[in-house]
């Protein structure tokens, strides 16, 4: 079979269906003989793929918080901590420093980047701390997880939003670290790219969440 | 080649070389055919663990007050056969059905087949195994823990299940039982992720998605229904463990009474629970039939020396089963006291699946039709399969209907109904894939006198197992009960049971002889060359076992569709995809 296989040429067709290698920031296709911007492509195609099974995950949960709520008599609506709308600002926040900081990227300007980057990653920890006071003026208040089916779904939903958010948090510590030590070059764009498509996810999952929990009380 | 080393496309690296350690090859290894054999000896682990409960059921069902061999010599208690059952249908579910054909067969013959040199996430790949591997450790712990393992069945439905004082094994076991699942929808997700993002974005220049091999669209199918579904699971499982463990009352209804003491929770739904199950539980039943359909239908192909027939109906009729896969779950509840509106809406839908399953049915059929059948091993278990889920499927009509169903739920009716279809077509899509592939994985060829004596007893024996059954659930007889003999109008049934236990022996005893034919062909077998099956799909264009990047620094081109047999005017009967056009 061995005359079947061609030599390895440079091979920009792709397999069909795929998209045109419109992007070529890859010039070195590794000896892969995969259009160039594959790997950038498939990191994208990975992400996204995630955000489907993170919504359905999500999903499930709305599905429960919506027949529960419609079930007994026991159902308390439960009025939100107002310190939750500043958070909401700040993680919108975040969402605007951290394409700031893509921007910046692209554009070359390291400075700004990396400012950028560090007011993102400090706005996103001030969002989980301000979450973690909110889960203390509840307690405070004595609700509880298992005070009421309202309060169970409270914690449910923004605890499962903050632990998703703690592992973007956490892709962007690796990135500051990178950055610090001037090693953000364009390889590792992609990175920086698909993180921020998660981080803007986390922000809209998050609006969903807050408007399940205030409209749907 | 540029730097002399092996071609490589994955994105995790721009260049990995085989690696030359012990731990880097055969363990921790990220190339997708050591992690394809590791999922397969998985699935080959726990099937032999599934088989030995299974028998333990059988012997139970038919000597109720029989002392059994490694049980200490105590009777089996009621409570003891329906941990044997949850366990056993867990661990055929979920580590066999779920993990062997997608993972197994997926993982190898995936990349090689679409031209790639691994997945697109070979690291991720390493996870999602050695995650789904501490998931069975978990699962098979639960019987060593504290009251044993769970009596809920492996759709656990609660109150049973959220309930740890509801019975022996719904303390810690039935704790582990739900971590277990959860851990291995992790792995599930992480492995559906990588396998879509490699059919959509790594396949080799020319390899259109509709010259993919059927085996390449099942597992990317599949994928998607495991990518939509097994987040479902998990969320439930949270939600589940909650109630147990920390006191929220989701799926626990008020005023519940158990061992005469009352139960402190309040409001919650049970059906709740079996609606989130079985929105992830009908598409998992797909999950696991759907690659074994795939290889069939590449398997008929290649030994009947004609195209699979209607190749684009197929197609269609794959993705059609996937899409109502998701609409149809509430048949599994008819009995729950649903509006007869909403039976009538899930009957429906149901019923309108017989549609593409015929389509695949008389596609099959097709492509036997007229060719010149090579009855090797493979085609035996193909053709096996085929049998099987026609068998299976019929009874999934009856079924559908709400009126009929509100007599055959929770009957042998049902038993017998998915093991037909679900677990012996799924297991005979294994055997088909397995015989099928052996010469390219391990480099030699099975014995084909063991493999087709193995074949016989086998399909013979499940027919003999669970064509009764049907019989069993029309008069009545009801699933997971450890013992009928006592009840009136059961009782006569005791002999089938008998007959079943002794057809199980068989069949039980002679899947040694597929462990053995295994061991044989790897240490004895005779040597495979490239192309023993003489198939035309990528996989056939590389020595046997394939080198560690799978075309040897060479980057396979593809110019034909995957099924060129028989074709006028060619001098051999079948022509590679990788050969030019003339
Ligand atoms: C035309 C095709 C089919 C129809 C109409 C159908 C219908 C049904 C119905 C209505 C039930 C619920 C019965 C009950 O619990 O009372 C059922 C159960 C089941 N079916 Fe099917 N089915 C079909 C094909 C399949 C296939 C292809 C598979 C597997 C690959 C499968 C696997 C199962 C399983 C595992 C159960 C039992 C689940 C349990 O309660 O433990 N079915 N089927
Ligand atoms: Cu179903």
């Amino acid at each position: 079979m061995a005359e079947l296989l061609t030599e390895r040429q440079p091979a920009f067709a792709t397999g069909g269906g795929g998209l045109p290698p419109s992007i070529s920031d890859e010039i070195n296709d590794g000896g892969t003989g995969l259009p160039p911007g594959t790997e950038r492509r498939v990191y994208h195609t990975g992400m996204w793929l995630a955000l489907i099974a993170i919504s359905m995950f999500f999903i499930a949960f709305t599905s429960a918080y919506i027949v529960r709520s419609g079930l007994g008599d026991d159902w308390q609506a439960l009025s939100l901590p107002p310190l939750l709308w500043l958070n909401t600002l700040v993680l919108l926040a975040s969402s605007a420093t951290l394409d700031a900081t893509r921007r910046a990227l692209l554009g070359g300007q390291r400075v700004a980047c990396n400012r950028w980057l560090m007011a993102t990653v400090i706005l996103g920890a001030a969002f989980l701390f301000g979450q973690y006071r909110v889960w203390q003026d509840l307690a405070a208040a004595g609700v509880f997880l298992i005070t009421n089916p309202s309060s169970s779904f409270f914690y449910l939903l923004t605890a499962s939003h903050a632990l998703h958010l703690l592992g973007g948090l956490a892709a962007l510590g690796y990135i500051s670290i990178e950055a610090l030590r001037f090693r953000l070059g364009p390889a590792k764009r992609t990175l920086v790219e698909v993180t921020a498509i998660y981080w803007h996810f986390m922000d809209g999952l998050w609006i969903y969440i807050m408007l399940l929990l205030w409209l749907w009380r | 080649m540029s730097q002399g080393t092996a071609a490589h496309g994955s994105a995790a690296a721009h260049v990995h070389q085989a690696p030359t350690g012990f731990w880097k090859k055969y363990i921790f290894s990220v190339d997708h055919k050591v992690i394809g054999i590791q999922y397969w000896f998985l699935a080959l682990a726990a099937v032999f663990v599934g088989m030995g409960l299974s028998l333990y059921m059988r012997l139970r069902l038919a000597w109720p007050s029989g002392e059994f061999p490694f049980f200490g010599g105590a009777q089996m208690t009621p409570e003891m056969y329906l941990a044997l059952v949850t366990m056993h249908g867990t661990i055929m579910v979920f580590f066999v059905l779920t993990t062997a054909p997608q993972g197994g067969f997926g993982n190898y013959f995936l990349p090689i087949q679409i031209g790639a040199a691994d997945m697109a996430f070979p690291v991720l790949n390493m996870l999602s195994f050695w995650v789904t591997f501490v998931a069975f450790v978990v699962m098979v712990a639960a019987f060593f823990v504290e009251g044993g393992a769970p009596i809920g069945s492996w759709v656990a439905y609660p109150p049973l299940s959220a309930i740890p004082s509801a019975g022996p094994g719904q303390g810690m076991g039935m704790n582990m039982w739900i971590i277990s699942i959860a851990i291995f929808c992790l792995g599930a997700l992480l492995g559906a992720l990588n396998f879509i993002a490699t059919t959509l974005d790594m396949r080799a220049r020319g390899m259109s998605l509709m010259r993919m091999p059927m085996t390449c669209w099942v597992w990317f199918v599949t994928a998607v229904l495991g990518l939509l579904a097994f987040g479902v699971l998990l969320a439930a499982g949270i939600l589940l463990l909650l109630d147990r463990t920390a006191g929220t009352s989701f799926f626990v209804p008020g005023g519940l009474v158990i061992s005469e003491q009352l139960i402190d929770h309040k409001g919650g739904s049970p059906i709740l629970w079996q609606h989130l199950f079985w929105f992830f539980g009908h598409p998992e039943v797909y999950i696991a039939i759907l690659p074994g359909m795939g290889a069939t239908s590449q398997i008929l192909a290649v030994f009947s020396r004609k195209p699979v027939y209607g190749y684009r109906a197929m197609v269609m009729a794959m993705c059609g089963i996937g899409l109502l896969g998701f609409l149809v779950w509430g048949h599994h509840m008819f009995i729950s006291g649903m509006s007869p509106y909403t039976s009538m809406v899930f009957s429906v839908l149901t019923l309108s699946i017989g549609v593409p399953s015929a389509i695949k049915t008389f596609n099959w059929i097709g492509t036997m039709w007229g060719g010149q059948i090579r009855f090797h091993a493979p085609m035996l278990y193909a053709i096996g399969f085929v049998s099987l889920f026609i068998s299976g499927g019929l009874s999934g009509i009856f079924l559908g209907q709400p009126s009929l169903d509100l007599y055959l739920h929770d009957t042998y009716f049902v038993v017998a109904h998915f093991h037909l279809v679900m677990g012996v077509a799924a297991i005979f899509g294994m055997f088909a894939g397995t015989q099928y592939w052996f010469p390219k994985m391990f480099g030699k060829m099975m014995n084909e006198t063991i493999s087709k004596i193995h074949f016989w007893i086998t399909f013979l024996g499940v027919y003999a197992i669970f064509m009764p059954m049907h019989y069993m659930g029309i008069v009545g007889h009801p699933r997971r009960y450890a013992e009928t003999s006592g009840v009136d109008f059961l009782a006569p049934l005791q002999p089938m049971h008998v007959f079943i236990s002794y057809a199980a022996m068989i069949v039980i005893g002679a899947q040694l002889l597929f462990l053995f034919n295994i061991i044989w062909s790897l240490a004895k077998g005779t040597k495979a060359s490239d192309n023993p099956w003489e198939a035309t799909t990528l996989e056939w264009s590389v020595p046997s076992p394939p080198p560690f990047d799978n075309f040897g620094g060479r980057v396979p081109v593809v110019y034909r569709g995957p099924y060129e047999y028989s074709r006028p005017g060619e001098a051999k009967d079948f022509v590679m995809q990788d050969e030019p056009m003339k």
